[in-house]
């Protein structure tokens, strides 16, 4: 019998595998997870909600399935946690705001049901900025969340929270969301992967809403591989949201051992222009040779209009994000005000009280930007760069398979570096909004250090519904290097 | 001077779909407050809105019958404004691509001329929840049962001229949607209510300031509200005032309208698409397919009531108000025979007895075939017009067929003329002083044999045939 420890850390593919030769129970790993985030997580602050009791008894039920039913899925009795923005049926589901810290979920969200019935454990529910809104993890109702390497610096965001959890070995797997770069960031500050999806590819059923037609929601784990098995759990068509994509789902393990002779690989050169730190792009260039060893050719690629992403998501995010946080007026759920004087009073002070600072910034911005006589200027021009945005990465597509680069212009910078200053903080995602802009699936992979020992990421950006080939690509990568296993000293 | 008033309406028909436009929640009127309500429609947080295919081929059958463009690609946007029975924050509706664009529906005037009436666009939206201000103390309580309820809001061109023409484009349209089954109709219930836009000017100059009537949901308080309306905007301008654009109430009781709000306290709705909706695309075949299944409208009803039974327009007109009055009336007069016949009755004896007992015609209890057993006996002068009253009475009281009840209770008319003839003969040799004065020529004496006769015979003869026989004998023959 293996001992607790060790089993924190195998991958997921080495866990299904222990629970189906019978090497440990679902309940002994569930045990050896919750005590790790029970040991480390008050330094990290990377967990909301911890389910000990839940998840032990979710274990339990997994270890009788597995006696009484000899094929189970590849899931079944393997722990991991959801980004508190998921909704999830009796549990707290705060969106890491005071607004909803009194609020349980009646339902589960689409991909919590279909994990909880591939018999997955759900330790908990992660950190993340609020409403989804940061690159930092700094804009949290429930305190900020540290990089696992380095605990002054920050986990990136919004998904900072399951980034840290996974790159400490707190959780085998996390569910991160990725508006503009929430689940790519993150993984590439943290040193781990992180995949989201083709727009449509997952459902948003149940995923509180920041900006409807960017919200995505995508597997973080340690490795490509990790993330396929997950994607192959949750994604597909969901009648429940209309943008959910009918295309055909395919096992995104089946070819993850692809060889790479012949793929086609573009960078974008305005990726690798002014802003970009050098260690990141040392990293990149390394990678990228890597790569090529592999058997892919290199070339570059333009992107003309990708310099415009930035402001456009600015206009298009908190727009709809102004709208979707609407529904937040002390009326129905979540926080209230005390003794409201009228209704008038109910809402401001409602609303005031409950969201933070950057929840209220981006209200405002998005409210600006809708107005009567602003619309065509903002809103409207906004969706007219985003169409553009769209049409380079397909004239890009006919000529590559994939698209590399980095997922950041830094590594994780310090907590507190760019609390002052919104517009640098935006400047994180500078990256990965335009591929959110254009609905294209992105992931991010770990290719090494800087030298303060921080991890850089390289981003991977394919075409739509070719995150198949995307895993194939990182996970030989990851074949041929060891940058994803690597765990911060401290959390060995 | 004289003035002029222009009138848009903008209606809102409640569709009548099982289930609510954007989630599976039943749209039944009259459930407990909120039992009708989903997460959905609760507006909870991570759910997401699916819309109901039913209530887009309702607009596209309203957009045929009113010879409109349908829209290829049309949008769902969000209003939004906060108000408590609103519970998204927004209101999902239709704003730059409407489903249904550019149709039209002609209305008849009082003096028999026909007018177009011009609908600028027909669009999709749900229904807000009810605020109930009065059942309790100090607060107000939410019911989101109507929330996300499907309407179809369909806006007129400023094109009528009186609060008689708004009233019938109104009805008009009333019938209309309640013909192609996509309304009940229901104004008490709010199925069916407007939004008045009303202005003056002097004729031939541009329009005026308009002031919007918000939910009139009664004929009656159409016009009433637009006359109140514009004898007040006279009043104003006449005075030397401006009337100013705003959002005024009616109050039925005081038979007036109020200011609700200015133009300055006007919400900026932002509107923008709905990221959580695709876009609905109709294609020219989905256009076919609904107008292929489309019931007869009630134009075509009408002309073809005139033609195939020579009915006269009157008859035609009341007959097609409505499909269920004209599919009793057809359904009788194929059992009868008698198209004319079928009419009087439905339209007469029959209507005023749905108005005693306050039902409508879908819940008569008398069928057509019944209906039609008894004109039968009218036709072959089995019963007088007098009896066929109480026949029709015990019709609607189930007391059995037509011709049981003529049995049970004796009506069958006496046209025997030898049994009338003497029964006559005794009432001349009973009278001879009123015989006297009619020989005379006083005829009006011979309504008193009339009646006296009908006594006799207690309304069972024949009074075609009792009158030709007492003239015949008071002739002195």
């Amino acid at each position: 019998m293996s001992k607790p420890d060790s089993l924190t850390t195998l991958s997921l593919a080495q866990l299904r595998d222990g629970l189906q030769s019978g090497q440990f129970s679902s309940v002994e790993l569930t045990e050896a997870w919750l005590a790790r985030v029970a040991q480390f997580d008050g330094e990290l602050n990377s967990f909301i909600s911890v389910l000990h009791d839940d998840a032990l008894a979710q274990a339990r039920q997994a270890d009788q399935q597995r006696q009484a039913d000899s094929v189970a899925s590849p899931l079944a009795g393997i722990p991991y946690a959801l980004k508190d923005l998921f909704c999830t049926k009796g549990v707290l589901t705060s969106c890491g705001s005071r607004m909803l810290e009194n609020f349980t979920a009646p339902y589960d969200a689409h991909v919590a049901s279909q994990l909880k019935a591939a018999g997955a454990i759900l330790l908990g529910k992660n950190n993340m900025d609020e409403f989804a809104m940061g690159s930092s993890n700094e804009n949290a109702y429930y305190g900020a969340v540290k990089n696992p390497w380095n605990p002054a610096h920050v986990p990136g965001g919004s998904s900072g929270g399951g980034s840290a959890a996974v790159a400490a070995r707190l959780s085998p797997m996390v569910l991160g969301t990725d508006t503009g770069g929430s689940i790519r960031q993150p993984a590439s500050f943290c040193g781990i992967t992180g995949i989201k999806p083709t727009y449509g590819r997952v459902s948003r059923y149940g995923m509180i809403a920041f900006a409807s037609s960017l919200d995505q929601c995508g597997p973080m784990a340690a490795s490509a591989e990790d993330c396929a098995l997950t994607l192959n759990s949750i994604a597909g068509f969901d009648p429940r949201d209309s943008t959910s994509a009918q295309a055909a789902v395919p096992d995104y393990t089946a070819t993850l051992n692809e060889p790479l002779a012949g793929l086609r690989i573009g960078l974008p050169r305005s990726f690798f222009a002014e802003g970009l730190e050098q260690a990141v792009a040392s990293r990149i260039d390394e990678a990228v040779k890597t790569v090529e060893k592999l058997g892919a050719t290199v070339k570059d690629i333009e992107l003309p209009n990708a310099h415009l992403a930035v402001p456009a998501y600015y206009i298009v995010a908190p727009a709809e994000a102004s709208s979707n946080l609407s529904r937040f007026d002390g009326v129905r759920f979540g926080f209230r005000c005390d003794n409201p004087q009228d209704l008038q009073d109910l809402y401001e002070r409602s609303r005031w009280e409950g969201f933070g600072d950057e929840v209220k910034r981006r209200i405002v911005m998005g409210t600006y930007a809708l107005s009567a006589g602003y619309y065509d200027a903002y809103y409207r021009k906004a969706q007219q760069v985003r169409r553009l945005i769209k049409q380079d990465f397909v004239a890009a597509f006919q000529e590559v398979d994939v698209i590399m680069g980095p997922a950041a212009p830094t590594t994780a910078f310090k907590l507190g570096e760019k609390s002052d200053d919104p517009v640098s903080m935006y400047l994180a995602d500078i990256y990965t909004i335009p591929t959110s802009l254009a609905g294209l699936p992105g992931m991010s992979f770990p290719i090494g250090f800087d030298p303060q020992g921080l991890p850089v990421g390289m981003q991977l950006i394919g075409n739509y519904f070719d995150e198949a080939r995307m895993l194939n690509v990182a996970h030989q990568y990851q074949q041929h290097t060891d940058w994803h296993q690597r765990v911060p000293e401290r959390f060995a | 001077m004289e003035w002029e008033t222009v009138i848009g309406l903008e209606i809102h028909a409640q569709l009548s779909t099982h289930s609510k436009i954007f989630s599976g929640s039943s749209t039944a009127y009259g459930a407990a407050p909120n039992t009708q309500a989903s997460l959905v429609d609760l507006g909870m947080p991570g759910t997401l809105p699916v819309l109901n295919k039913k209530a887009v081929e309702m607009a596209i059958r309203l957009g045929v019958a009113i010879d409109a463009e349908i829209a290829p690609l049309s949008v769902f946007a969000r209003k939004n404004y906060f108000y408590p029975d609103l519970p998204k924050g927004y209101q999902i509706s239709q704003y730059e691509l409407p489903i249904v664009g550019n149709g039209h529906m002609d209305i008849t005037l009082d003096n028999g001329d026909t007018k177009r009436i011009g609908i600028t666009r027909a669009h999709l939206e749900e229904d807000a929840g009810k605020s109930l201000h009065e059942d309790f103390q100090g607060q107000t309580g939410i019911d989101l049962n109507r929330a996300g309820t499907p309407l179809l809001e369909i806006v007129s061109e400023p094109d009528m001229r009186s609060a008689k023409e708004a009233v019938a484009y109104m009805k008009k349209l009333h019938a209309l949607v309640r013909y192609l089954g996509v309304c009940d109709g229901n104004m008490q219930e709010g199925s069916f209510r407007c939004d008045a836009n009303v202005s003056v000017r002097r004729p031939g100059e541009p329009f005026g300031t308009r002031a919007e009537i918000k939910n009139l949901n009664s004929f009656r308080f159409i016009e009433k509200a637009i006359n109140f309306e514009v004898e007040r905007q006279i009043d104003l301008i006449e005075s030397g005032q401006t009337a100013v654009q705003e959002t005024r109430l009616y109050d039925p009781d005081a038979d007036e309208t109020r200011s609700m709000r200015g133009k300055e306290d006007a919400n900026d709705y932002r509107y923008f698409p709905d990221p959580d909706l695709l876009p609905v695309a109709i294609s020219s075949e989905d256009i076919e397919a609904v107008r292929a299944a489309m019931p007869e409208l009630p134009e075509t009803k009408r002309q073809r009531f005139l033609s195939e039974y020579q009915l006269s327009d009157y008859d035609a007109e009341t007959l097609t108000n409505n499909r269920e009055t004209a599919d009793y009336f057809e359904a009788t007069t194929q059992a009868c025979g008698d198209a004319k016949l079928a009419a009087n009755w439905v339209m007469g004896g029959l209507t005023s007895l749905m108005n005693r007992h306050d039902i409508d015609i879908s819940a008569v209890p008398v069928s057509p075939e019944a209906l039609a057993g008894m004109l039968k006996r009218i036709q072959d002068n089995t019963i007088s017009s007098s009896a066929a009253k109480e026949v029709l009475d015990a019709l609607w009281q189930g007391e059995g067929s037509a011709d049981a009840i003529i049995e049970a209770k004796g009506l069958k008319q006496i046209s025997d003329t030898s049994a009338i003839e003497s029964t006559i003969d005794e009432i001349i040799a009973n009278n001879p002083a009123q015989v006297e004065q009619y020989r005379a020529g006083k005829e009006k004496v011979f309504g008193f044999f009339v009646g006296q006769a009908m006594k006799a015979f207690k309304g069972k003869a024949d009074p075609a045939v009792v009158n030709q026989i007492l003239k015949q004998k008071l002739g002195g023959a």
